[in-house]
């Protein structure tokens, strides 16, 4: 290994369940490589901890090339840490300096209990989405490519919502714990697409439904889930969300649901 | 009509009342402050206003039940978004700063600077309404300017005009998104005109208590 090292202060939230009270504990980093990733960072700690005999933080990670949202927490209280569209497992250690303090804590919100140190519950996403996040199609032979007009612009828009990796940064951002930013984003890339548009209004209606069935917060437009997002989605959706709730409360025959459909 | 009364119980529907509830104010200040403007035209102008305005009569008092109801609606769902948003995060964070440059002093005061205007309206129409102050004996200009002699008043509605101003920086655009008009095209302009009126807002409102002590 070349390049330089570090070392780091690390305050990091401990805590053994859910229904466990959790507290603060200092580890201090030793000789980090700055080319080494958050997570790895986490990685040297842990082994650390493993020799000293001791339990090592538990953290969500899985693909580590920034592409499948498990990874996350709060590094000095901004989600995924300094950087701008980064998922904290793209995130590397140059980005620090050597003697800084990381407090490191779990997403904070209702809706994402925590399951133990840094790993919070995020299944209130999957709630979300099971609520109508999807397109209900006939499988079979193939279509053909030009059966569905789609515009260029309309398709690209539709895939920069579909960017979402369901991290849920933007509820950790977010000062209402809102889960607005994922579900307009889940909304909109199905909405903006022909195939999305025969189950748009009764999607909308029950996918906010459930979303405050599960205890997220209202949106206040502070915009810092926008800001916080590893994917760059932007805050557009919201407002499509919007627009496409009120139209299919107020225009639709679809009812909305009475309290969403889990809980 | 229950799917009307299920649609306001829903994050967005609450989110939306609040949102054109906040237009009608704003409709509200910039015609309240055309009106008062008139004061520019000297004494005579201004108590004529008001005169005109009076006589409008149960017009007026459609338009003052109207305003009185989207005010109890704005504060009641206020309420009951605020708690709502402190429920959904039972454990604050130990560090919570905004990095990422997304909310504003605006943003984040809402529910306090809201709080503020409530508290100023309430003595802004104890006042000067002519539901509330006899004005048989002086007229509006009289009671205005004995009113902004009094240096603590004069500060505490100059101040007030701030406060109104914050709480329009952030409602006007905040306003917009929640009713879903966001567009690549209008946004940057609704995004200034926020600040802009918010600006107009202050300096407009806040110059009438200081042109009625000129005037005199």
């Amino acid at each position: 290994m070349s390049g330089k090292h570090i070392n780091l202060t690390l305050k990091i939230w401990r805590q053994n369940g859910p229904q466990a009270p959790g507290s603060w504990e200092i580890f201090p980093a030793k000789d980090i490589s700055t080319e080494a990733s958050f997570l790895e960072m986490l990685d040297i700690v842990n082994e650390q901890l493993a020799l000293a005999g001791k339990e090592p933080v538990a953290f969500d990670h899985d693909c580590r090339e920034g592409i499948c949202g498990t990874c996350g927490c709060a590094v000095n209280g901004r989600p995924h840490g300094p950087d701008r569209e980064t998922t904290l497992c793209q995130l590397h250690m140059r980005r620090f300096r050597d003697g800084d303090t990381l407090v490191i804590e779990p997403y904070r919100a209702r809706a994402f209990p925590v399951i133990k140190d840094l790993v919070v519950d995020r299944s209130a996403f999957d709630q979300v989405i099971q609520a109508g996040g999807f397109v209900s199609v006939n499988t079979g032979q193939a279509q053909d490519a030009n059966s569905l007009p789609v515009p260029r612009n309309k398709a690209e828009e539709a895939m920069d919502a579909a960017a979402c990796i369901g991290c849920g940064a933007c509820v950790a951002a977010c000062p209402n714990a809102a889960g607005m930013l994922f579900v307009s984003a889940k909304v909109s890339h199905l909405a903006l697409l022909p195939q999305g548009r025969p189950e748009a209004a009764k999607r909308a209606l029950s996918m906010v439904a459930q979303m405050d069935a599960l205890g997220f917060g209202n949106c206040t437009n502070h915009k810092e889930c926008e800001v916080e997002c590893p994917k760059g989605i932007s805050i557009r959706n919201i407002a499509r969300l919007n627009r496409e709730f009120i139209r299919a409360a107020v225009a639709s025959t679809e009812k909305i649901p009475a309290s969403g459909g889990g809980q | 009509m229950i799917w009307v009364v299920r649609i306001f119980t829903t994050s967005i529907g609450k989110k939306q009342l609040m949102a054109l509830t906040g237009l009608l104010f704003l409709l509200f200040l910039a015609t309240h402050l055309l009106g008062n403007l008139s004061i520019y035209g000297g004494q005579g102008a201004f108590i004529s206003y008001a005169e005109h305005l009076h006589a409008l009569g149960k017009l007026l008092v459609v338009a003052e039940v109207g305003l009185v109801v989207a005010l109890l609606i704005h504060i009641t769902l206020a309420v009951i978004l605020f708690f709502e948003n402190r429920k959904a995060r039972p454990i604050q964070y130990a560090v919570d700063k905004s990095g990422g440059g997304g909310r504003t002093f605006s943003s984040q005061t809402m529910p306090y600077t809201g709080f503020l205007i409530l508290a100023f309206v309430i003595f802004h129409l104890a006042t000067f309404s002519h539901h509330i102050v006899d004005q048989t004996h002086r007229n509006i200009f009289q009671i205005a300017y004995e009113l902004f002699s009094n240096k603590g008043i004069l500060i505490f509605y100059l101040a007030a005009m701030v406060v109104v101003a914050l709480h329009v920086r952030h409602g006007l655009w905040s306003a917009f998104q929640t009713i879903g008009a966001n567009h690549p095209k209008y946004m940057p302009f609704i995004e200034w005109l926020s600040i802009i009126f918010a600006i107009i807002v202050a300096v407009g409102f806040g110059s009438l208590p200081l042109a009625i002590l000129a005037l005199k």
